[in-house]
């Protein structure tokens, strides 16, 4: 497979002009698009009035400093919710695993759990804990959003990363597992030193998806209370009646997660790569 | 199911007495023609849902309730019968998004701000609000008292999409962050969950919320109208540069100079008075 630098085969040669060719083909059509998107929009009869509304640079710059500050507080409250999300999900997948037919309940509360979690949209669920639980008559702190607003998160988000764990797991062979049990390893063991490092790390880049999933989702826990970047850009829309706060709020939003989901794409690339 | 029954047909007998009015005003209408979204309608927006007691029962056709009481009365300044008056409902976000409205005029509890009046028209005010503070009867039994020393120390909420957020971050300067929510309703449902102490209201709201909402609700007191930098006043809405404009804002000032709306104000939102003010 070495390939020699100087003389190109011929072949190389006709591949080498074809990739050059389409991407000045890819290259044009892309600049035409953009120069029809420039020319034409701004033509819009209402597009002074959307300019205003939306793209005001007066309003990006009084929200900003605002905003990013708020947005803090998204990150954090992602940054504690991610490992409690891996480590329930993790749990919940073991759980459907459960081969012992004593444990069949174990089994059946994962099953269930999966489904409920996942069929219920988020923001009822954040609803529901957020002004649910705390109605109980817990007294403060314990009734703060932020904990029941990361429950809520946690509950969820646990349930898809619990299935897409389950997928890892059930794609190890049996094989593996019949051949560790001869070896001598216990059940629990198979699982710890067998099969989850395999299904862990074959599921790595769907788990990213989630991630990046939720960096979004956080922003939904500004319904029970919690001023962070969504609910901030909200206070400024509702003052100076101008959408530009939103689109401010994506862009920084955008900032973070747009190389996450390069990285995704580059481990399932990777991946695919390593398997075939 | 029997109430709704009861309220059409009030409707339809209130219609019916203010036809014989709607002839003689008919001549009136000159300065509305061709300037409505539907020739010979006023169609005029409300929130969805509209709240007590602003419009009572969540229904604006039966003209109960302060704004729709006001809406009626303008129509009528305006020259436009009752049932041409034609109800459409609209978020506060629909009413300044760029594009055709589906709505003459929006009347929501909308104060005038001069950062909004940027993009969308006011009319002229129709009601000048005191802010008020709602909070439990939990938390006054706790200590709490209508003066600033004291409301500092509470936790605070407030209905994000109101002018009641700056205030607060401005006038009372809470020392934890207020928790701010969607409507009405989730700010109560916090109040009831013990997640915040009070609220921050238009007066009217606050009486409503305390009386009727919220489980032991108190209104703990109201700012006087000076303590702001403007006071709190409620528009009409309209699109930017609304043709419409002139001809709401006389009826206003009719209605004002005739005394009727002073008098819908009495009869709707008479209450107001006996909340301590803060000092």
């Amino acid at each position: 497979m070495a390939q020699e630098q100087a003389g190109l085969t011929r072949r190389q040669a006709f591949e080498r002009r074809l990739r050059r060719r389409s991407m000045m083909i890819a290259a044009g059509s892309t600049g035409a698009v953009v120069l029809a998107m420039v020319l034409l929009i701004p033509r819009a009869p209402g597009w002074e009035r959307v300019k205003q509304s939306f793209f005001d640079w007066d309003v990006v710059v009084r929200t900003f400093p605002k905003l990013l500050n708020a947005f803090l507080l998204d990150v954090a409250i992602f940054a504690w919710s991610a490992p409690m999300i891996a480590a329930l999900g993790l749990a919940i997948a073991l759980a459907r695993d459960v081969r012992n037919p004593v444990l069949y309940p174990l089994r059946l509360f994962g099953a269930l759990y999966t489904d409920i979690f996942r069929g219920v949209p988020v923001v009822l669920v954040v609803y529901l804990v957020g002004f649910g639980i705390p109605g109980l008559g817990l007294s403060r702190p314990w009734n703060s959003p932020y904990i029941w607003g990361t429950v809520a998160l946690v509950l969820t988000y646990s349930a898809y990363v619990a299935e897409i764990f389950r997928s890892g797991i059930e794609s190890v062979h049996q094989s593996q597992r019949n051949a560790a049990l001869s070896l001598g390893l216990s059940g629990s063991d198979t699982m710890r030193y067998v099969v989850l490092p395999q299904a862990i790390r074959r599921v790595i880049p769907a788990q990213m998806n989630m991630l990046i999933a939720l960096q979004k989702d956080v922003a939904l826990l500004s319904f029970i209370g919690p001023v962070e970047i969504f609910r901030q850009a909200g206070v400024f829309k509702s003052l100076l009646a101008n959408f530009t706060p939103y689109v401010v709020a994506a862009a920084i939003f955008l900032v973070v997660t747009v190389p996450a989901t390069r990285l995704a794409d580059h481990l399932i690339a990777r991946q695919n790569r390593a398997r075939t | 199911m029997t109430r709704h029954m009861k309220s059409v047909v009030r409707g339809m007998s209130l219609s019916l007495a203010l036809l014989g009015l709607a002839g003689a005003a008919q001549a009136a209408s000159e300065c509305a023609a061709g300037k409505t979204l539907t020739e010979g309608k006023l169609t005029i927006a409300t929130g969805n849902p509209a709240y007590f007691p602003w419009v009572i029962d969540d229904a604006p056709e039966s003209g109960k309730g302060f704004e729709a009481a006001v809406a009626y009365a303008m129509a009528t300044a305006m020259g436009f019968a009752s049932e041409d008056v034609v109800w459409v409902r609209a978020g506060f976000d629909e009413s300044i998004q760029p594009g055709e409205k589906n709505f003459d005029v929006n009347l929501q509890q909308f104060s005038i701000t001069a950062d909004r009046d940027k993009v969308v028209d006011f009319s002229a005010p129709y009601y000048s609000s005191a802010m008020a503070v709602l909070t439990t009867q939990a938390v006054v039994d706790g200590g709490a008292t209508p003066d600033l020393a004291g409301l500092k120390s509470l936790k605070w909420g407030a209905d994000a999409n109101t002018t009641a957020v700056p205030m607060l971050t401005d006038l009372v300067a809470p020392d934890s962050d207020p928790l701010l929510y969607n409507d009405n309703v989730d700010v109560t449902a916090a109040m009831q969950a013990g997640q915040i102490d009070a609220a921050l209201f238009d007066l009217p709201t606050a009486l409503y919320l305390a009386a009727v909402v919220v489980e032991g609700g108190v209104v703990l007191g109201q700012f006087p109208a000076d303590r702001t930098d403007n006071p709190d006043q409620f528009g009409m809405l309209m699109e930017d540069g609304s043709t419409l404009k002139p001809c709401i804002d006389a009826a206003i000032t009719a209605i004002t100079e005739d005394g009727s709306l002073a008098a819908i104000e009495a009869e709707w939102l008479s209450e107001t008075t006996g909340v301590p003010v803060i000092e």
